[in-house]
């Protein structure tokens, strides 16, 4: 099908999944604009799947942006950078956004030198791809979709890939960070892209688009007209389409087995948001230390796509929007989008590599009834479930605290979309049930 | 049942993700099925008069009132707001012939939710359809009231058969017995004997059509159930249309065989349990010893569902084909 026939909504898919409101339309119009660095930064030392960072600095320590503070010997790592200019005034356990606490340096900001210069342009056809993978590596990626796996190892694989797949659905409700990036920002992206090819060997470049981003996708097929290597597929607005394997089954037809990566089947996802910093990083040396932020939710004065500096707490985020930290009774604020993200306690914590979003739902918004009954099988999350399991029957086991069982009902591959609560029509909490279950089962 | 909340001290909302749904509940579930069976109420109250609004009346009370009653027994808030004692007992009216006296529903209507529903856990946990199992308990308990068979408005003379002037015979009787074949017409506009609603497959189907468009119900159920009645009313001979509109066919098929509970989840599960309530209907309507089948092949089917479940369950994606282990 051509893509000017595609009408917005319509597009490629996968089976399962649903229809979710999208909320997009308080951010998704608004270019991306910088917010001004907190008074102070929270810098956790492991913001990625795999080991955490060993510290380099020590309290007292002047501080440049984008200096060096953490890094690991281990393969899957990341290291990480400060995102601000200044004095490190506590190396000690902060709370993080996902309810515990974590080691994390923290920074008084020098807001005279915290801007970010580069020291050199690069360019990346001049490079070898040793030296792309080693900018990538030192820059500190990681996947910033939210999966916050370290990109280096992830492009650093031994086996053939022959297709790079850049993930642009953003399928959770509110988010548009990605969309304004793809708009704005689409000769960066598709350099970036050429570096990542180039990185994996990959002859050719599929962007998965839903099309709800329809202005993303003209701006980039105008860009692309001529180019055989990239291919834009326009995707069916559906939760949740953004998902790697999903996103792998629906462009290339391929099953992603159980477990297996998915450069073992050819192909290499990447979000398009990381890939834009892995254009930075390879072309100015950019250490990632900052972000695109999507600040939304209905009663946020100043919604917006925001750059935001790595550390910076959730209420400095707020307070920069218009919203008072301290008025926000019964209301709920969530890293990530709404159908995984998670809603917090502390408005210190801070925001991270892989958080895509900080919104404020209202009390209206915000389930206040949280009863549920029995299951009433009424098949919902059967149909729904992208990955084909009996989410009723794990939520059943869970529940009563059947865990010897879970496993045999694959329990491990669930990827806990939400997709299943989301459509039950017994408000039972099928997602936290199976969350609440898997560390049991893992001791076992 | 509650999730376990940690109230915190900054007074901001924690319940987990997802955080917003999608807005359907049970209890709109069970009001759309209620909408979608008010054409047939209608109809049957249209033509077989008042006493058929008292029957159903009667039937919802006793359930209403027996839901209550176990509630407050087991000590537990009373759930008559999900809407699923009043879907029970509508359709338990809709399927009892219109001119039965009135405790009958209501006994009907007490065994269908106390047995069919509350002592297995209530719902969710019963394994039969309780509307069914309270016809089915009323068929065995009652037989005379429950085919004494009422003439609806505006019928010919050609019905009563050598039945007296009374009472009828529907449809399924007067071919069983008789020989006689009811005018297609007839039959989808209701202008037969029979249950209160079953009657009018003009109605049941306008139902029908809300409950697939608004997505209430799987249309593999109904489809199976029907298209097999169809096709194996061809090898009998019969024609299919006659099978489709006659009976409880249409009730049966896009409101009890639909039934969440006690049907299968699996979309695969619910073709086979499709066909299975199709073939065992048609093999009571022709060989069996009543002349209508749909109650006793939705409830057979039922206890099929486990089984079912088992052979159909989804290949988990990935898994390269393999079954999930069950």
């Amino acid at each position: 099908m051509e893509l000017k026939d595609i009408k917005e909504g319509e597009g490629k898919s996968f089976e399962g999944g649903a229809h979710v409101p999208h909320y997009k339309s308080f951010t998704d119009n608004i270019p991306i604009s910088r917010m001004a660095p907190p008074a102070e930064v929270i810098i956790p030392l492991q913001q990625h799947v795999g080991a955490s960072c060993d510290c380099l600095v020590e309290v007292g320590d002047k501080v440049e942006v984008g200096q060096k503070i953490g890094d690991s010997d281990a393969y899957i790592s990341a290291p990480i950078h400060a995102s601000v200019a200044g004095t490190v005034t506590a190396i000690e356990a902060r709370p993080h956004s996902d309810g515990g606490e974590m080691d994390s340096v923290v920074i008084e900001t020098d807001q005279e030198h915290s801007e970010f210069v580069p020291q050199e342009t690069r360019d990346p056809d001049e490079m070898s791809v040793d030296e792309l993978k080693e900018a990538i590596k030192e820059a500190g990626l990681a996947g910033m979709g939210g999966a916050a796996f370290p990109t280096y190892v992830n492009i650093n694989t031994d086996q053939p890939v022959d297709t790079l797949i850049l993930n642009g659905a953003e399928c959770e409700p509110f988010l548009t960070c990605d969309h304004r990036l793809m708009v704005e920002k689409a000769d960066e992206l598709i350099a970036g892209a050429e570096i990542l090819m180039r990185c994996i060997g990959a002859k050719k470049t599929y962007l998965g688009i839903e099309t709800n981003k329809m202005d993303a996708i003209e701006v980039l097929a105008t860009k692309l007209e001529d180019r055989d290597d990239f291919e834009i597929v326009p995707l069916a607005v559906k939760y949740p389409q953004g998902y790697k394997s999903y996103l792998i089954k629906t462009i290339t037809g391929r099953d992603v087995p159980r477990g297996a990566r998915s450069a073992a089947l050819g192909c290499i996802v990447r979000n398009v948001g990381t890939t834009f910093a892995a254009y930075e990083a390879v072309v100015y040396g950019k250490p990632f230390i900052e972000r695109i932020v999507t600040v939304s939710g209905p009663v946020v004065p100043e919604p917006g796509n925001y750059i935001v500096r790595l550390g910076t707490p959730a209420e400095h985020v707020l307070r920069e929007v218009g919203v008072d930290p301290d008025e926000l009774e019964g209301h709920k604020v969530i890293f990530g989008g709404p159908m995984t993200g998670l809603a917090q306690s502390d408005l210190r914590v801070p925001v991270v590599k892989n958080i895509t979003g900080v919104l404020v739902l209202p009390p209206d918004m915000v389930r206040e009834d949280v009863s549920y009954t029995d299951c009433v099988r009424c098949g919902l999350c059967v149909e729904r479930c992208p990955n084909w399991l009996y989410p009723n029957q794990l939520s059943i086991l869970a529940e009563h605290g059947i865990y010897e069982k879970l496993e045999d009902w694959d329990i491990w591959d669930c990827i806990e979309c939400g997709i299943c609560a989301y459509v039950c029509p017994a408000d039972r909490p099928i997602v936290h049930f199976i969350k609440r279950a898997k560390p049991i089962v893992d001791e076992m | 049942m509650n999730i376990d909340q940690h109230l915190d001290p900054s007074g901001l909302s924690l319940a987990p993700s997802p955080h917003f749904r999608n807005g359907i509940t049970v209890r709109s579930l069970m009001l759309d099925v209620v909408i979608a069976l008010l054409p047939a109420t209608v109809a049957g109250i249209y033509f077989f008069g008042m006493d058929a609004a008292l029957v159903t009346a009667s039937a919802i009370g006793g359930a209403l009132a027996t839901e209550a009653g176990i509630a407050r027994l087991r000590g537990e808030p009373i759930s008559i707001r999900d809407g699923s004692a009043l879907v029970t007992g509508l359709l338990l009216a809709l399927c009892l012939p219109p001119g039965v006296p009135l405790w009958l529903p209501v006994v009907g209507a007490i065994f269908a939710i106390a047995v069919g529903k509350a002592l297995f856990g209530g719902l969710g946990m019963n394994i039969f359809n309780p509307a069914l199992v309270g016809r089915a308990f009323l068929v065995a308990s009652f037989p005379t009231l429950m085919t004494t068979w009422r003439w609806p408005v505006g019928s010919g003379d050609w019905m009563a058969g050598e039945f007296d002037a009374l009472s009828t015979a529907t449809p399924l009787d007067l071919l069983r017995y008789e020989g006689v074949m009811t005018p297609l017409t007839d039959l989808f506009v209701g202008r037969v004997g029979g249950s209160l609603g079953e009657t009018s497959v003009l109605a049941l189907l306008l139902g029908a059509a809300y409950l697939l468009a608004r997505g209430v119900i799987d249309w593999r159920i109904p489809t199976a159930y029907l298209g097999t009645v169809a096709v194996l009313a061809g090898l009998f001979g019969v024609n299919p249309l006659f099978h489709l509109f006659a009976g409880s066919l249409m009730l049966g098929a896009f409101y009890m065989a639909t039934d969440y509970v006690s049907g299968a989840v699996t979309p695969g599960g619910r073709v086979v349990f499709g066909i299975g309530c199709g073939v065992l209907t048609m093999l009571i309507r022709i060989y069996g010893g009543y002349p209508e089948g749909v109650t006793f092949a939705i409830l057979l089917m039922n206890a099929a569902v486990p089984l079912i479940e088992r052979f159909t369950a989804p290949r988990r994606l990935g898994g390269g084909g393999e079954s999930s282990a069950h």
